[in-house]
C-alpha cells in the first residue's frame, strides 16, 4: 500500500544494537558537510601531499634512474624520521583547517536549536552523543593523516626491504600514534568549543584562535619569569614534542616528552569537564 | 509502593530538587488512563515532572516508574518506550522533516531502510506529507508543532509525552490534533500524557487528570469514572408555591437542594426522564423560569483546586 494511504501503526520489529547508534550522528553529518563543493575540495586536496610523498618514496628507492641519465644520486635523498615528521607536520595542518571548517558545525547547530532535548529523549545517552560527534572529526581526520601515514610506510617497506623495517619499526607506531593523539586534541577542543559557543563563525574562530592564544600566552609566561614551562600550554609545541619523541629526534621545545604527555591529558580532561557541563537535555538554572 | 502490571506512570513519594529549590515535593500517585492529563499553573512543575520521567532529572527522593520500570535506574529502558513532543521547538532548523524524523527513528533503534518509510507515514500521518521535503526552518509554528508529534511517534513508543501539544494551533488544526490524539490513543493502543493550559482540550481527550501546584498533588480526576457515573446535574428556577415539590422528585430518585428562594440544584438520576419532571410542575402549578444542565467542568475543578 502506498505510504500516503497508509494510517499509523505501532512499531514491533527488529532494532538496532544499542551499541552502534552513535555512528548514525557521523552518517548524517557527512551526509550534511559533504553538500559544501568547498569541503569537498579540500578534503580530496588533503590528498595531494600523501600522493608526491609516495612518489618521492618511489624515486629514493630507485635511484637508477639517476645513474641511468648519467647524474650522480644526490646523498640527501633518504626516508627517515625526519620525512615522516614533516609529513605529520604537513598533514597535521590540514587536519587543523579541516577541524577549523567542520567541527563548529557539529554540536553548536544542535544547542542553537534547542535539540538536545529530542536527542536525549531517545534510548540515546550523552556520552553517545559525544562520542558520535568526535567520530565525526575522528573519522575524516584518520582518512587524511595517519591512513596516508601508514600507507606510505608500507609503500616504502615494500620498496626498501626488511632491513628497513627492523631498523625503522617505530616510526609506524609514531605515524600512529602520534597522528591519533593529535586527532583526538582537535576533536575534543572543536567539540567542546563548539558546544560553548553556539555562533558557527564565533566557534570556528576560536578553534582557530586557541593555537595562537596558547602560544602568545606561553611566549609571555617564558619571558616574564624565565622559564620554559609555559610552553605547557602552547598546543602545537605539545604535540610537535610527542610527535619528535615518538620518531627519536632531538627538539628543544622547552618540553620534556612526560610534561607534554601531561599537558596533553590535562587539555583533554578540561574539554570532557567542558562536555560534561554543556551537554546536558535541560539546562539547570540555579 | 509496589508496582502495578497496569499502572502507566507510579510516583512514590517523588521528590526533586534542583539546585537548592525544591521543585517537585513528594509526589504519591498511580495513573493508569489511557490519557492522563497534567495540568497546573506555571510553575507548578508540570515541566520538572515530565522531565524527571525522561530521565533527565534525577529524583532526590522517592521514586517514578513508567509501566513498573524504574525511570532513575532502566533510564535507557524507559525512554524507548516514550516518545516525547516538547514544548519548544527542538530540532535543527536546515534539515528537511523527512531526514529529521529518519535520524530520530534510527536514533531510537528503527533500521535506516525502517526509519525512512515511517518517517514517510508518520508525516504523512500527521499532515505534513506535501511538505515534508521542506527544511524545518521554513515551517509554520503549525507545522512544526506537527512534524514534533511526528518525531514523537516515529519508532512506535507505548507512551507519548505531548507538552503543550496545541501551542499556537488555529481552531481548525487544534481541532485536528485532538483528533489525532484520540485516534492514536483507540486506534494505536498508545498512552498519552497531555501537559496543556488549556483546559478544554485535557477534558476533551483525557480519562485521568492531576493538578499540581506548587510542586504537589493538589488534586486528583478520574475523568473516566466520573463520565461512567452519568450523573446529571440540573439547576432549575421556579415562580410559584413549591411546596412539595422537593419531596415529588426526590420520589422519582432525585437529590434535591434548595439553592434560594425558588432557585433549586438537582442531582438526576441516569433513566430519569425530563418529562416526569415537567409533569410535577404542571401537577404543583409551578410555573419553570430556568433550567440548566451542567455539571462540574474542569474548569470548575481546576479553579477549585487553586484556591485550595
Amino acid at each position: 500500500m502506498a505510504v500516503y494511504k497508509r494510517t499509523y501503526t505501532t512499531y514491533a520489529g527488529p532494532l538496532t544494537p544499542p551499541r552502534t547508534r552513535f555512528l548514525v550522528l557521523p552518517r548524517y553529518c557527512y551526509e550534511r558537510l559533504f553538500q559544501s563543493r568547498f569541503l569537498t575540495g579540500f578534503l580530496v586536496a588533503c590528498f595531494f601531499f600523501p600522493l608526491g610523498c609516495a612518489g618521492y618514496i618511489y624515486l629514493v628507492n630507485n635511484l637508477s634512474v639517476f645513474t641511468s641519465m648519467g647524474v650522480p644520486a644526490p646523498e640527501f635523498l633518504k626516508i627517515d624520521s625526519s620525512f615522516f615528521r614533516f609529513l605529520m607536520n604537513f598533514q597535521g595542518a590540514m587536519a587543523y583547517i579541516l577541524t577549523a571548517l567542520i567541527g563548529p558545525s557539529l554540536i553548536a547547530p544542535d544547542l542553537a536549536n534547542n535539540a538536545l532535548p529530542t536527542y536525549f529523549s531517545r534510548p540515546f545517552s550523552r556520552t553517545e552523543y559525544v562520542i558520535g560527534k568526535v567520530s565525526v572529526l575522528f573519522i575524516l581526520l584518520s582518512i587524511i593523516t595517519w591512513v596516508p601515514g601508514v600507507l606510505l610506510f608500507i609503500l616504502q617497506v615494500s620498496q626498501a626491504g626488511g632491513d628497513w623495517l627492523s631498523n625503522n619499526w617505530f616510526i609506524l607506531r609514531a605515524v600512529v600514534l602520534g597522528q591519533v593523539a593529535w586527532i583526538l586534541l582537535l576533536s575534543l577542543l572543536s567539540v567542546a568549543l563548539s558546544a560553548w559557543v553556539k555562533w558557527k563563525v564565533v566557534a570556528g574562530a576560536l578553534i582557530l584562535g586557541v593555537f595562537g592564544i596558547g602560544a602568545g600566552l606561553a611566549g609571555i609566561i617564558n619571558s616574564i619569569l624565565r622559564t620554559d614551562y609555559g610552553a605547557m600550554i602552547d598546543l602545537s609545541r605539545i604535540m610537535y614534542t610527542i610527535w619528535s619523541d615518538q620518531l627519536n629526534i632531538e627538539t628543544s621545545t622547552g618540553l620534556e616528552p612526560f610534561e607534554a604527555w601531561l599537558s596533553f591529558i590535562a587539555v583533554c580532561v578540561i574539554c570532557l569537564l567542558m562536555l560534561e557541563r554543556k551537554i546536558r537535555p535541560k539546562e539547570i538554572v540555579r | 509502593m509496589s508496582t502495578t502490571p497496569d499502572a502507566v506512570i507510579q510516583l512514590d513519594n517523588l521528590s526533586v530538587t534542583l539546585g537548592s529549590r525544591l521543585i517537585l515535593n513528594q509526589l504519591q500517585v498511580e495513573l493508569k488512563g489511557r490519557t492522563i492529563g497534567l495540568l497546573g499553573p506555571n510553575g507548578a512543575g508540570k515541566s520538572t515532572l515530565i522531565n524527571t520521567l525522561l530521565g533527565f532529572y534525577a529524583p532526590s527522593c522517592g521514586t517514578a516508574r513508567v509501566f513498573g520500570y524504574d525511570v532513575n535506574k532502566d533510564t535507557r529502558h524507559v525512554r524507548s518506550l516514550i516518545g516525547y513532543m516538547p514544548e519548544n521547538d527542538s530540532f535543527i532548523a536546515d534539515m528537511n522533516a523527512v531526514t529529521f524524523i529518519r535520524m530520530m527513528g534510527e536514533l531510537s533503534g528503527l533500521p535506516p531502510e525502517t526509519a525512512l518509510e515511517r518517517a514517510h507515514e508518520c508525516l504523512f500521518y500527521v499532515g505534513l506529507g506535501e511538505a515534508r521535503y521542506r527544511k524545518l526552518g521554513t515551517y509554520s509554528l503549525g507545522m512544526k508543532q506537527l512534524a514534533k508529534l511526528a518525531q514523537a511517534i516515529v519508532h512506535g513508543p507505548k507512551l507519548v509525552i505531548l507538552d503543550e501539544p496545541t501551542n499556537g494551533l488555529d481552531p481548525p488544526a487544534r481541532r485536528r490534533m485532538l483528533k489525532m490524539i484520540r485516534e492514536m490513543r483507540d486506534n494505536a493502543g498508545m498512552r498519552i500524557v497531555l501537559c496543556s493550559h488549556l483546559l478544554r482540550d485535557v477534558e476533551d481527550t483525557c480519562e485521568e487528570v492531576i493538578i499540581l501546584k506548587g510542586g504537589s498533588i493538589v488534586h486528583y480526576a478520574d475523568l473516566e469514572a466520573e463520565r461512567r457515573a452519568n450523573k446529571r446535574f440540573v439547576e432549575l428556577e421556579t415562580v410559584g408555591d413549591d411546596e412539595g415539590f422537593a419531596a415529588a422528585m426526590e420520589s422519582l430518585g432525585a437529590t434535591c437542594a434548595m439553592a434560594g428562594k425558588g432557585r433549586w440544584k438537582m442531582v438526576l438520576p441516569a433513566e430519569f426522564s425530563f418529562r416526569d419532571l415537567f409533569k410535577v410542575a404542571s401537577e404543583k402549578d409551578l410555573e419553570l423560569r430556568r433550567l440548566n444542565y451542567r455539571k462540574d467542568t474542569l474548569e470548575d475543578i481546576f479553579l477549585k483546586a487553586m484556591n485550595q
